[in-house]
């Protein structure tokens, strides 16, 4: 099975890695949850509440570009960055190799 | 003061359930939401998407299932306090409850269902300092009554279609509305958004892109707002109020402090009942927690019925339960 290898950063900067299958066709939101980040995922990633915003530090290019759904959502919260992405929306493969996020969604 | 057998907290679809599972054994339920529309997520979040799981039905659109299960309660008729919030619960010396909402709604019930998925949707807040202590001091994240706003100085934020319609609405009402927005352009509907432009080319609004909110001005109530712009610029604006509008997110709120036992924002349960540890409280749905736990709206459909089953003790605390079906019985109204 390809694995593939992303970081998750937090306010101080210090990076978590995290592995993950790049052909199970899973998403950004499903794989931080199964690590236990906090992400809510409310709408279960439907690109519909937000709750699983992240600020893309690195790799973005890897990503591919977000839907129009995801960029409303995006565009009406309050503290986006220029590389905000929704998690539900960005697939785990080979191109996230080596990708830098921070999470930006409110856990409760 | 509301009278009924069972409170249910959250009229999304489990909680919807609930009241038919609790009327065919002939207990009433009152419910109640912080969202001003029953349905819970179905209804705000997604109520076009079909969902595929629901048995019987091999595509379901998400209010259709809502106005469906509405039909289906209607024989029991359950009563509702809408755009509520549960802020207080004190148990009373039979030991029932009596529930207190945010509006001060009294509700005395003999047995509370939590049924309330992922906790009050609530406005998204702004990082801003001192926001806080402004809230209900000219920072309000809603308009409930547009008439507060009338010859007030309104700033509006946000770029989705509530601000859009909002800044519209307000403009006749308002001595002067600034619209303030992060970006060039609006991605809500079209049509709004003209009107939005033409307002502003029009001097009726100000509109204020590419700028963000920075920070708060006032002596114990707002009459200021610092905004920053691409440039990084400060702009000072004179301003009544404020009303950030970036969409809802769910916060388990007061629930928290009902002395239930929590893990991970959800409940903990006994899964022979989904009872909690607390006397009389139950909870089913997205909002409990148990071992093997899967949040699908089919399983709280399953937690309803058994949990009502345990609940009938409390309601009819001499009476023996006996168990019947529908087939055999049909559904009587009261």
């Amino acid at each position: 099975m390809d694995m593939v290898t992303f970081y998750v950063e937090d306010e101080d900067g210090e990076r978590q890695s995290i592995e993950a299958p790049g052909d199970m066709g899973l998403s950004l939101m499903e794989i931080l949850k199964a690590s236990d980040y906090p992400v809510l995922a409310t709408c279960g990633g439907m690109a519909l509440c937000a709750t699983c915003h992240v600020e893309v530090v690195e790799g973005k290019d890897g990503l591919g570009d977000a839907s129009d759904i995801e960029l409303d959502q995006i565009d009406n919260l309050p503290n986006p960055t220029p590389t905000s992405r929704l998690a539900c929306q960005i697939r785990i493969s080979d191109d996230l190799d080596g990708a830098v996020f921070r999470l930006k969604g409110e856990s409760n | 003061m509301i009278t009924t057998d069972i409170c249910i907290i959250g009229a999304g679809p489990v909680g919807l359930f609930a009241v038919f599972e609790a009327g065919l054994l002939k207990m009433r339920c009152h419910l109640i939401d912080a969202l001003p529309q029953v349905g819970g997520q179905l209804s705000e979040i997604y109520p076009q998407k079909p969902i595929y799981d629901i048995p019987g039905y091999p595509e379901v659109k998400a209010q259709e299932l809502v106005d469906n299960l509405m039909d289906q309660i209607k024989p029991f008729n359950p009563t509702f306090s809408l755009g509520e919030r549960v802020d207080h619960i004190a148990k009373q010396t039979d030991g029932s409850y009596i529930l207190t909402t945010s509006d001060k709604t009294k509700v005395h019930a003999q047995v509370i269902v939590i049924a309330g998925g992922l906790g009050c949707f609530e406005p998204r807040k702004p990082v801003l300092e001192n926001l806080e202590s402004f809230e209900g001091k000219g920072i309000t994240y809603m308009v409930k009554n547009p008439e507060t706003f009338r010859d007030k100085k309104v700033i509006l934020a946000g770029g989705g279609d509530s601000a859009l319609d909002w800044a519209i609405f307000l403009s006749n009402i308002a001595e002067r509305v600034t619209l303030v927005h992060r970006n060039e352009t609006f991605r809500g509907a079209p049509d709004s958004a003209a009107k939005v432009f033409d307002l502003a080319n029009n001097g009726k609004i100000d509109l204020i892109l590419s700028a963000n909110l920075k920070s708060l001005g006032g002596n114990g109530k707002l009459n200021s707002v610092t905004l920053e712009n691409k440039a990084k610029e400060e702009i000072i604006i004179d301003a009544d109020y404020l009303i950030p509008l970036f969409g809802l997110s769910p916060k388990l709120g007061p629930i928290a402090d009902w002395g239930l036992s929590i893990d991970k924002n959800a409940i903990e349960v006994d899964t022979r009942d989904y009872s909690t540890g607390v006397d009389r409280i139950y909870a089913i749905g997205d909002i409990n927690t148990y071992e093997g736990k899967l949040k699908l709206i089919l399983c709280g459909f399953h937690e309803a019925a058994i949990m009502m089953h345990s609940a009938f003790k409390h309601v009819y605390p001499d009476q023996k339960l006996s168990f019947k079906y529908t087939t055999v019985n049909g559904v009587n109204a009261f």
